[in-house]
């Protein structure tokens, strides 16, 4: 009993490589990369084109969101307010100091900044509480700001901001916002890979499974959350301000949309919340068939019903999103072919496994499944 | 009551490594704790054992900043602790398991260690930096050898079975390499031979040192491990003492009195 077979048996299951190995993995995303940078340069219908940087802008925003809601596990359906500060002060900051073309683009890390500063007292309250209780509070905060936006003299009130004038062609246009896009895009994802990774998102991902337990393991429950929250806000208020430059004016409805919120939710449940590809899979999927769908049916209500279904669709039958279920299936799958290869062959060969280990200790006592 | 550290330093005996004092904790009406003092020796394996609803989760609970207390003080090596956050606690070398097994189901066994790793005490580290170096990783990897889950190190922690899960528990506590172990019904739930293992290992990491407080209602199990046992009932120490006077304890036996339900009480779980 006391002696124990040191590393005797292989993991049970080995890491996935739904992209098979790493060189293989770094070609996929050159390969995506490189589509994404030919995208605008290839389609040049007007339509296509801003298709893709609405896309690229929900890329931003749903990766955003699962930072800090898909990793800590803290579904924030308040993230409008981030998006809609950041557009509004942008738009503030561009009417009040006369900022007048491309310069514009240099009011974007201040939208940010914003975004995050409003991060920190919105966060120090919503995060003293947990689960449908912080759901409720996020969408109450987000509803003030829009009563905010709506009320006060600065916010030019229901008549919005209109953003600079930017005298570009309207295909150099397009163009050039969806390489701006692109860029920021791809550095939110990159971060929220980094932070999945790192010892930061191991806590979050802790805090998401068990945070009682995870601050009685050291763990500085409020801190780590309220940095994500305040990560992901940054974001957000970024993303928020191009969107505004890109549309060209932000009404208090249009910034601070509850829609938004549910659409990031979402976009992020229908890629595998949680996961680093997820989000940004379920915005590809997403946006555009929204974007397409108000373009050609012309009736935004039948494109918002249908955004609904989605997401009791996505609920009931893929409540883990896509990646996550995907990556399931190929686990199974290759446990299977594993039991298949090793066969009765490997029946004494695990001298390691006897009766006295505890890899078979308790195995009758484990758990029926069940949904976590 | 308002001892600094210091005058209490030289009130306790050197071997004290954990004292709670005068401890009072109530919910609403019911006094769950009523001022109750418990020492645990330094080295020693002590048992707190009682009779369900005495108090000796909350006693827990109360140590390491899960509750907060009404009245009393604890203190680590003669320093006060008392109402301490639990990251606090943990960092001051306090580690605890629950009754009930609580793991982070969706890490994996691996990362589950890696969590208690990042206690970093006051030094500062790039929060990107990918989670658990090279010795965070070897350190967790001995340790899941030595409780006899390295087999489990990739797999995810909600596949293990309850027996696999509590010495998880015990493996993750160990990784910061705290001062004292709480363990809270180590032994609940699992099959005789795991509950062997598991008294061996609490044996083999005590011999070299490590201080234990345990919480238990399977009696062989404390009356074979434990070298000093104190004695719960409706929130206060009613006998402390080795097993083998606890065991003749006329209020101990008192206090179990219709101990059937503690049995019923186990099945449940």
């Amino acid at each position: 009993m006391t002696v124990l077979a040191r590393g005797g048996r292989p993991p049970r299951t080995p890491p996935v490589n739904l992209l098979g190995g790493p060189a293989l993995r770094r070609a996929g995303l050159a390969v995506i990369l490189l589509a994404a940078c030919g995208f605008p340069l290839v389609f040049t219908n007007q339509q296509v084109a801003s298709i893709g940087v609405d896309t690229l802008i929900f890329v931003t925003a749903t990766v955003a969101w699962n930072i800090f809601s898909g990793y800590s596990g803290y579904i924030s359906l308040g993230h409008a307010v981030f998006f809609g500060s950041g557009a509004y002060t942008a738009g503030v900051a561009a009417r009040d100091w006369h900022i007048t073309g491309p310069a514009e683009f240099a009011l974007l890390p201040l939208a940010a900044v914003v975004a995050a500063a409003i991060a920190v007292p919105f966060g120090l309250i919503a995060l003293r509480v947990r689960r449908h209780t912080f759901v409720v509070i996020t969408i109450a905060i987000f509803f003030i700001f829009q009563l905010m936006a709506f009320n006060l003299s600065f916010t030019g009130g229901t008549i919005g901001l209109n953003a600079p004038f930017l005298l570009w062609s309207p295909v150099t246009f397009d163009q050039r916002f969806f390489y701006i896009a692109l860029v920021i895009a791809v550095a939110t994802i990159a971060l929220s890979w980094l932070i999945r990774r790192s010892r930061f998102g191991l806590q979050l991902r802790a805090i998401r499974d068990d945070e009682d337990r995870a601050s009685g393991l050291g763990v500085r429950a409020m801190r780590v959350k309220l940095a994500a929250f305040v990560i992901s806000a940054f974001f957000t208020g970024l993303i928020g301000a191009l969107w505004f430059f890109f549309i060209g004016q932000v009404l208090p409805d249009s910034g601070f949309d509850p829609i938004f919120d549910l659409t990031v939710a979402l976009m992020a449940f229908l890629g595998g919340l949680g996961t680093a590809a997820g989000p940004v899979l379920g915005a590809v999927i997403l946006e555009p068939a929204q974007q397409y769908l108000t373009q050609q049916v012309n009736n935004s209500y039948l494109s918002q019903i249908l955004l609904g279904s989605v997401f009791l669709l996505v609920i009931l039958l893929l409540p883990r999103g896509l990646v996550t279920t995907a990556g399931e299936r190929i686990t199974k799958w290759q446990a299977r072919r594993r039991q298949a290869a090793a066969g009765p062959a490997a029946e004494g060969a695990q001298p390691g496994s006897g009766p006295g280990t505890p890899d078979r200790l308790g195995a009758d006592q484990r758990p029926r499944g069940g949904v976590r | 009551m308002t001892a600094s550290p210091g005058d209490l330093g030289d009130r306790l005996p050197g071997s004290v490594l954990l004292r709670a004092e005068g401890i009072a904790k109530a919910f609403g009406g019911v006094q769950a704790l009523g001022g109750c003092t418990v020492d645990v020796t330094r080295g020693s394996i002590t048992g707190l054992i009682g009779p369900n609803g005495s108090g000796k989760t909350t006693l827990f609970n109360v140590i390491t900043g899960y509750e907060r207390l009404d009245a009393g003080d604890v203190y680590l090596d003669g320093r006060k602790i008392t109402n301490a956050r639990p990251q606090r606690v943990f960092a001051h070398g306090i580690g605890r398991t629950f009754q009930l097994t609580r793991i982070f189901a969706r890490l994996t066994v691996m990362e589950n260690m890696l969590v208690a790793a990042q206690h970093t005490g006051l030094r500062v580290r790039n929060p990107l930096a990918r989670a658990g170096g090279a010795a965070d990783r070897r350190r967790a990897m001995e340790l899941l050898e030595f409780t006899g889950i390295a087999g489990h190190a990739g797999a995810l922690a909600e596949t293990l079975s309850y027996g696999q899960r509590k010495l998880l528990e015990l493996a993750y506590v160990l990784v910061a390499d705290p001062a004292i172990v709480l363990l809270d019904e180590p032994a609940g739930g699992v099959n005789p031979s795991l509950i062997q293992h598991i008294a061996a290992r609490i044996r083999e990491l005590n011999a070299a040192g490590k201080t234990f407080l345990i919480v238990e209602h399977n009696m062989d199990f404390v009356m074979d491990l434990c070298g000093h046992i104190a004695v719960l009932d409706y929130g206060t120490v009613v006998a402390t003492g080795p097993p083998e006077i606890i065991r003749e304890d006329p209020r101990v036996l008192d206090a179990y009195l219709g101990t059937a339900e503690d049995d019923d009480d186990a099945a449940q779980r």
